[in-house]
């Protein structure tokens, strides 16, 4: 085992590679899921001893190859990323326990181990995206996501999801070419991809117009996948399409990983000073962000099926997180990540809760789901301990990030982005108590008869996330010090 | 395309020398342009032109979807086992020192290897590819 430890950053990303082809070898749902399960739960232990040895020891660099960094590719791993492979990895694994069930249901059998097959290359993809140390290499693991992502969100039921993932395909495929434009020009500017490097050399050329055009494409192209106000528009269809598992994997970690890299390359590669003195990018940030937060909980209040509502309210989500961002201090970076990780959380449980309701009545739409509250009630308490943390109540996750929220603009004397904050979230009580009173207090809908409690197999997961949005609202630990380290660092800039 | 005998005997004769200039890709990559990428898109377009020319009932018979699409999974074990080798050996992650008696001699192995890996992966995902396009309409 100590063997293996200084190699777990390689180790992170290549055990759920090889789990894909395998996936597809396995031919059979069943095996493909045993696979693809002790894949991700291997991944989540690995992140949760870099992030202890990172947490103690500082970050940890990995030579590809042997070859030494900035000629090789190099993994580096500090708290701000170890943060997010916990996340992703974590995520992945009770999505899937939550996916034997659900998956058996909504994929036919001849397909199943394919589904298992895209979901680890999903899961690689993310997790290569977050530890690598290489611009370039960026780029590769963003495009093993983005496609497998197309993949599983194509393998929706109705045949709008084909169109949906189409859509997403067109953007997502936008978002990446615009990333590898940014790089493409800081490597002929530079001469270098790994990210360290490029930001010891981009300093002496900051006003040349190659490196304004590399900030201004990865910026957007990134926002794209981000899915950052007014960009947002693949977002709605794919989660709202997709199979339920695949919803709550990858709204509670794909753009979460796109958000990263935006902080990654502002902050580390670029720096604050480039990016928020020179360039001003917290006013760039700073309005779609603010209308994201009223745009998104607005249109979700108008939804009619509950996984578009919740796409959209996860388009203000991703507003109140590149607030934080164009805060550009340490309480606002902190707020950032500590929202990432508590919203993943969020959306995870309500995904996967939707997904127990899909499961017993094939729909998710408002007027259907009516009066199942009182049918499936363990559903219904996570749904409710999820909703409360996405208003933000006191001892749920949600409280925290707003608290640090609010704190990192008061920190910033901007009290009116208090009062916008305290608005928005109104819209999300609106919304939040729609799915509430069609749960609970609204009549079943005639010709529906009774309705069971969802599957142990699917409910334990669901209720599991919905648990930690109760454990993180109030043992805290965890993420407030890896994102005050985290922030630390990426403040320094420079050196990792 | 059964009228056609100029096109039949042409790709007839075609198609060997077409496989065997991909073998050449392959494995010369290491000394001139080419490499895994190229070689299996040659490989492929072998299998493809007697697709078109033959029927794809017989190209389907020549190489099986099922054996194909395991060929695809194949080449990235191929790759990533190489990969895990150079971890076995004492070294990082691809490192292909350790591979054989010297560093230069592990290195030649190793970059042969991975590219036959990408060569593998490549062919079989450019035939499922043409497989999936022409049977579109059954």
């Amino acid at each position: 085992m100590n063997a293996l430890l200084p190699h777990l950053p390689a180790l992170q990303v290549v055990v759920p590679l090889v789990a894909a082809p395998l996936c597809l070898l396995a031919g059979r749902g069943g095996l493909a899921w045993i696979i693809a399960f002790l894949a991700a739960a291997a991944a989540t232990v690995t992140a949760a001893i870099l992030a202890y040895q990172t947490l103690h020891n500082g970050p940890i660099s990995y030579e590809m190859g042997g070859w030494a960094p900035p000629w090789g590719i190099e993994y580096v791993v500090d708290t701000a990323n170890a943060f997010i492979l916990l996340l992703v990895a974590g995520i992945a694994t009770v999505v899937l326990l939550f996916c034997y069930t659900s998956v058996g249901k909504e994929i036919r059998a001849g397909r199943q181990h394919l589904f298992y097959c895209m979901y680890t290359l999903c899961l690689t993809g993310l997790l290569g995206i977050a530890i690598t140390g290489d611009a370039f290499n960026v780029f590769v693991f963003l495009e093993i996501s983005s496609l497998s992502s197309y993949a599983l969100i194509a393998m929706g039921g109705q045949r709008k999801a084909l169109t949906a993932a189409f859509q997403y395909l067109v953007v997502g495929t936008i978002g990446a070419t615009f990333f590898l434009i940014g790089v493409g020009l800081l490597y002929m500017m530079t001469g270098t991809l790994n990210m360290a490097d490029l930001a010891t050399r981009i300093p002496a050329i900051q006003d040349s117009r190659p490196v304004l055009a590399a900030f201004a494409f990865i910026t957007v192209g990134l926002a794209l996948k981000a899915a950052l106000f007014p960009l947002h528009l693949w977002l709605p269809n794919a989660y709202a399409f997709a199979p339920s598992g695949v919803s709550a994997f990858i709204a509670a970690t794909a753009t979460k990983v796109s958000l990263y890299v935006l902080l990654r390359f502002t902050f580390t590669v670029f720096g604050a000073d480039i990016a928020f003195r020179n360039l001003s990018l917290n006013l760039v940030l700073l309005l779609p962000a603010v209308i994201a937060m009223f745009a998104g909980s607005f249109s979700a209040i108008f939804q009619r099926d509950i996984k578009r509502m919740l796409a959209y309210s996860s388009v203000a989500q991703i507003g109140y997180i590149t607030l934080a961002i164009a805060l550009a201090s340490h309480a606002g970076i902190q707020a950032a990540m500590i929202h990432i990780f508590n919203h993943g959380l969020m959306k995870a449980a309500l995904f996967c809760a939707m997904g127990c309701i899909f499961y017993r009545i094939g729909s998710t739409r408002i007027d259907q789901i009516a009066g199942l509250g009182r049918e499936m009630p363990w559903t219904f308490a996570a749904i409710a301990a999820a909703g409360l943390s996405l208003l933000g109540v006191p001892l749920t996750a949600g409280f925290i990030s707003k608290w640090y929220l609010v704190q990192a603009a008061l920190q910033s004397d901007m009290w009116w982005l208090v009062v916008l904050i305290a608005v928005s979230s109104m819209l999300a009580l609106v919304y939040v108590w729609r799915l509430v009173e069609a749960l609970y207090f609204k009549e079943p809908p005639p010709g529906r008869g009774t309705v069971a409690e969802a599957p142990l197999s699917m409910l334990l997961p669901t209720l599991l996330l919905a648990g930690a949005n109760i454990y993180f609202g109030l043992d805290t630990r965890l993420p407030i010090e890896m994102t005050d380290s985290a922030a630390t660092l990426l403040l320094r800039g420079q050196v990792w | 395309m059964r009228h056609h005998r100029v096109l039949r005997i042409i790709s007839k004769l075609l198609i060997p020398f077409i496989m065997l200039f991909a073998l050449y890709v392959q494995f010369h990559g290491d000394f001139g342009p080419g490499g895994g990428f190229q070689a299996g898109v040659i490989f492929a377009s072998a299998f493809i032109l007697y697709g078109l020319i033959f029927g794809l009932e017989n190209a389907r018979k020549v190489a099986p979807p099922s054996v194909v699409t395991r060929l695809i999974a194949a080449g990235v074990l191929i790759y990533a086992g190489t990969g895990y080798a150079g971890l076995i050996g004492g070294a990082n992650f691809l490192d292909y020192n350790v591979l054989g008696a010297t560093p230069v001699a592990g290195q030649h192995l190793g970059i042969l290897v991975i590219e036959f890996g990408v060569g593998t992966t490549v062919a079989a995902a450019m035939i499922t590819i043409f497989f999936l396009f022409a049977g579109r309409e059954r």
